[in-house]
């Protein structure tokens, strides 16, 4: 690749444009396909139920402090725990990660747009009205005539509490159809990703060529087709009981609450392989560019999500230790379990093996991933405790397990995240967040996050099961629960202090340049924000590294892959 | 970032406080019965081997993020370019799967010792019935129904009398869990489940629900009484006779608005017309030290506020407020006390 033909935005276009009005402004965003605009929507519209569903676990940890506490009454506790899980997995999470995918993809391999923009566009909206539909509840959940009622079924929504014996109202169906609504969209997205990957790419990028951010989206969306589908219909037999006098999970006529359990959770868990495996993406391209090193053992990183993908289709019932399976298929599911470790671990060593011998720069996106990495780390290795069927008999659905996948989903997914606003921050906005600010973040975030989820773990090896709006004095659960509260709060301002460096920075910050990390993939090769057409010309690549290959003339990466 | 080290720590803390039963009721690290013993084997082992693989992990990633920081008076030249090294992917595949096979094998040993146990002759049955949100404890053995606080005798291990426990569930999903007793199991409704407990100590353990089940699923405690085989005997006997008529007076006034009101479609007294299914069995109301399901100690006042009124102690519980006269609140609660 030659530097003429690299694309620099701005050269293709002079035309000024009018100021626009603000209907203007608006209409654009409402009808647009373009992938970038999509894109932060989907990561804006996470970030408010980021705040939402932040609020719902404050609310939780207020009443948990002390024993006996009254902040808030029992219905509302266990309404406030169903909406957390389910905002944070589905309205948080999976539309962050989509915005994501949605505006790097393109980029980084080279296209103008994703392969279909249009249903691009759909799932967005499909996925934001599911949220809101989820939300709605709040007002209509009784009926109109009620004072409404939200979910208050836990996020895996267990039969038979989700029948219409037990869960009166409609706030089982807001759950329901909110989640089918959003599951459309997702499976929308995960076409268009696949689709993307296999037919946009730019002359020259091989699938051994791509990133390994796209190559993880791609393996992530892959999943998604397989995991979404059960799901939806395990919601759909849930609306046709509920409705139409069906008997799947009515245990009252026969039907089978365990049925319930295993379509939940055979969706349930690859799910949080879906959440995790972009935030490998993230760290994957962070810590090569901090590091000064290309991505340690890149195709070997490749097999090992491939083989994730694979392997976590068939762990599902590891979540369902107790409910009295065989003793064959409880050791079955602690094999796959423990297996579905070797690839992650792979991992670990290879983001090590990319620093080992680096020259590593503590810029914000990489401390953020160092976080990532060392709790990563724990998270997986409480996950090998819980794994262990017998031992999970003990921690299963006790504070242990909350404390465990918070550390996947905030010390892990969350970390990465936070990584990647403040890597890509600069491309979208074309501002530099403040580095001051996110030094605050960091320390204060990293701090709240350590005494709130490490501590979560004590409680849950002393008897405290999940779930339950209070607990008794005198089981020497109330020192750990006041500390885990506590650090809610250090959490809470941190994120207050990000969300003000974000607008902040949007409109004060210091002006970005096309490639403020001496980066390599493609993305850093337009201007920052990108032009809608995002590359005046097509490039062209022979290796991983395109930028690499223009800064380094004399050495090229094409030479060595 | 140390919490594996902790649990390592706490357990061995912990294990240490065992005797002090008081003070950590519920700690699993304490166990005295056959399969939460052998839990606790298990989970010292995985946290050994958990626990090594934390230290030697983090200790290289410390090592690289400190010694491959960029230094102050760095060139600014590139670093040297590695792309991949074949012998130590194959090290760190080859060696996590060793350690996966290890950790499988020992899991699937305490899997099946606790299993596929075998029954002995001489255990006790005890049918554990799920409600929302209470337990129901029948002996078929024995012949009677009690609620909420089990009773069990206490197993030498050379004459086991281990208890067993048929699971099942009247309305919703529940979990069975006594920490210290065993690893917990799910009631689920058309679903019958089986665990089994052998404490090899008399005393009170204490567990709760450990499946979301509706409401008050943080007030569906649970009382388990280890007992020795001589008071268990005697416990049994007397919970299988029928209550001694009440005398004439406040009690027998009780008795007469217990039994006209809608109190008797949910509860049953032995040996009278109250045979109602779906509240806890109240023939020997008073031998039990809480109500509620361990929500309240068994006192009088509790017993009448009860009464008058469940929400105050268990809001969203399914018992409904009668709307008796203080009277009849007093003379219920004098005939509820002579359930002994």
């Amino acid at each position: 690749m030659s530097s003429e033909s690299l694309p620099i935005s701005g050269l293709a276009g002079l035309e000024t444009k009018p100021r626009p009005t603000w209907i203007e402004v608006l209409h654009e965003w409402l009808v647009t396909v373009d992938h970038k605009k999509l894109g932060i929507m989907y990561i804006v519209y996470a970030l408010v139920f980021l705040v939402v569903g932040g609020v719902e676990a404050t609310i939780l940890r207020i009443q948990l402090a002390i024993p006996h506490a009254h902040f808030v009454s029992p219905q509302v506790f266990n309404r406030m725990f169903t909406m957390h899980g389910t905002t944070m997995i589905f309205f948080v999470a999976m539309p962050v990660l989509f915005g994501f995918a949605n505006y790097l993809v393109p980029l980084m391999i080279g296209a103008r747009d994703m392969a279909f923009p249009r249903l691009n566009a759909f799932s967005f909206w499909l996925t934001a009205f599911g949220g809101l539909l989820l939300y709605f509840s709040f007002l209509g959940g009784d009926g109109l005539y009620g004072a409404g009622s939200t979910p208050d079924v836990g996020w895996w929504a267990y039969a038979p509490l989700t029948s219409v014996a037990f869960s009166r109202g409609h706030s089982t169906d807001y759950w329901t159809i909110s989640l089918l609504v959003s599951g459309f969209g997702t499976i929308g997205t995960a076409v268009n990703i696949v689709a993307t990957v296999l037919s946009m790419r730019c002359p020259g990028m091989t699938l051994g060529k791509m990133p390994l951010l796209v190559w993880l989206n791609l393996v992530m969306s892959g999943m998604l087709l397989f995991t979404i589908t059960p799901l939806t219909a395990a919601q759909l037999m849930l609306m046709i009981d509920r409705y139409m006098g069906g008997h799947f999970f009515d245990t009252q006529a026969g039907g089978s609450a365990a049925i319930w359990m295993h379509f939940f959770w055979i969706f349930g868990h690859p799910e949080v392989y879906v959440l995790i495996i972009p935030c490998f993406a993230f760290v994957s391209e962070i810590v090569p560019v901090f590091s000064r090193k290309p991505i340690f053992g890149y195709p070997i990183m490749v097999a090992a999500t491939v083989c994730i993908g694979f392997v976590s289709l068939s762990v599902w019932a590891h979540h369902m230790y107790t409910i009295g399976m065989t003793s064959y298929e409880n050791a079955f599911f602690v094999l796959t379990t423990l297996a579905v470790g070797v690839p992650t671990g792979i991992k670990i060593f290879n983001w090590l093996g990319t620093m080992w011998g680096g020259k590593i720069r503590y810029e914000l996106p990489m401390m953020w991933c160092l976080g990532f990495l060392f709790q990563f780390l724990i998270a997986g290795l409480t996950g090998i405790m819980l794994g262990a069927a017998p031992f999970d008999w003990q921690l299963g659905n006790s504070y242990f397990v909350v404390a465990h996948f918070h550390y996947v989903i905030v010390g892990g997914i969350l970390f990465a995240l936070f990584g990647a606003f403040y890597y890509w921050f600069p491309k979208i906005t074309g501002k530099m967040l403040d580095k001051k600010l996110g030094h605050w973040h960091f320390w204060l975030f990293l701090f709240g996050f350590h005494m709130t989820f490490d501590f979560m773990h004590i409680p849950g090896l002393l008897g405290m099961p999940r779930r339950i709006y209070t607990y008794e004095a005198g089981r020497g659960w109330a020192i750990w629960n006041l500390i885990v509260t506590i650090g809610v709060f250090f959490q809470a301002v941190a994120v207050l202090m990000f969300v003000f460096n974000m607008i902040h920075s949007y409109f004060r910050g210091r002006v970005a340049g096309n490639d403020p990390w001496d980066a390599w993939t493609l993305e850093w090769a337009t201007s920052s924000p990108p032009p809608e057409y995002n590359f005046a010309v097509i490039p062209e690549v022979k290796s991983r590294r395109p930028l690499w290959d223009l800064k380094h003339p004399e050495d090229p990466d094409w030479k060595y892959e | 970032m140390r919490s594996t080290t902790w649990a390592v720590l706490a357990g061995a803390l912990f294990s240490r406080l065992a005797p002090a039963e008081a003070s950590l009721p519920t700690n699993i690290f304490a166990p005295v019965s056959t399969p939460a013993q052998l839990v606790h084997g298990l989970s010292l082992f995985v946290l050994t081997v958990t626990g090594v693989i934390f230290v030697v992990v983090f200790s290289l990633l410390a090592y690289s993020a400190i010694k491959f920081r960029r230094r102050p008076d760095d060139d600014g030249r590139e670093p040297f370019q590695i792309y991949g090294s074949d012998q130590l992917e194959l090290a760190w595949t080859v060696i996590p799967i060793i350690i996966v096979m290890v950790l499988f094998l020992t899991s699937a040993r305490v899997i099946h010792t606790v299993q596929d146990a075998r029954k002995p002759k001489s255990a006790i049955d005890v049918t554990v019935v799920g409600h929302q949100f209470w337990w129901e404890f029948r002996y078929p053995q024995y012949g009677f129904v009690t609620a909420n606080e089990l009773h069990v005798p206490v197993s030498d291990p050379k004459h086991p009398t281990p208890t067993y426990l048929k699971l099942l569930s009247a309305d919703t999903d529940h979990s069975f869990w006594v920490p210290r007793l065993a690893g917990k199991t799910d009631l689920i409704p058309n679903h019958p489940n089986e665990m089994w407990i052998d404490p090899h100590e008399t005393g009170l353990f204490l567990g709760q629900c450990a499946q979301y089940c509706g409401t008050q699923h943080a007030k569906m405690l649970l009382r388990v009484y280890v007992q020795s085989r001589e008071d268990f005997d005697a416990w049994v006997r007397s919970q299988q006779q029928a209550p001694a008529p009440v005398s004439p007076g406040d009690a027998a006034a009780g008795q007469r608005v217990f039994q006209s009101t809608a109190c008797i479609n949910c509860h049953a007294v032995s040996g009278t017309n109250a045979n109602g299914k779906f509240g806890p069995d109240l023939t020997h109301l008073m031998s039990r030290s809480t109500i509620a399901s361990g929500a309240v100690p068994n006192t009088p006042a509790n017993l009448r506020g009860w009464i008058g009124n469940p929400e105050t102690f268990k809001p969203g519980s399914l018992m409904p407020a009668m709307n008796l006269t203080p009277k009849e609140l007093d003379e219920v609660t004098t005939y509820l006390l002579t359930l002994h």
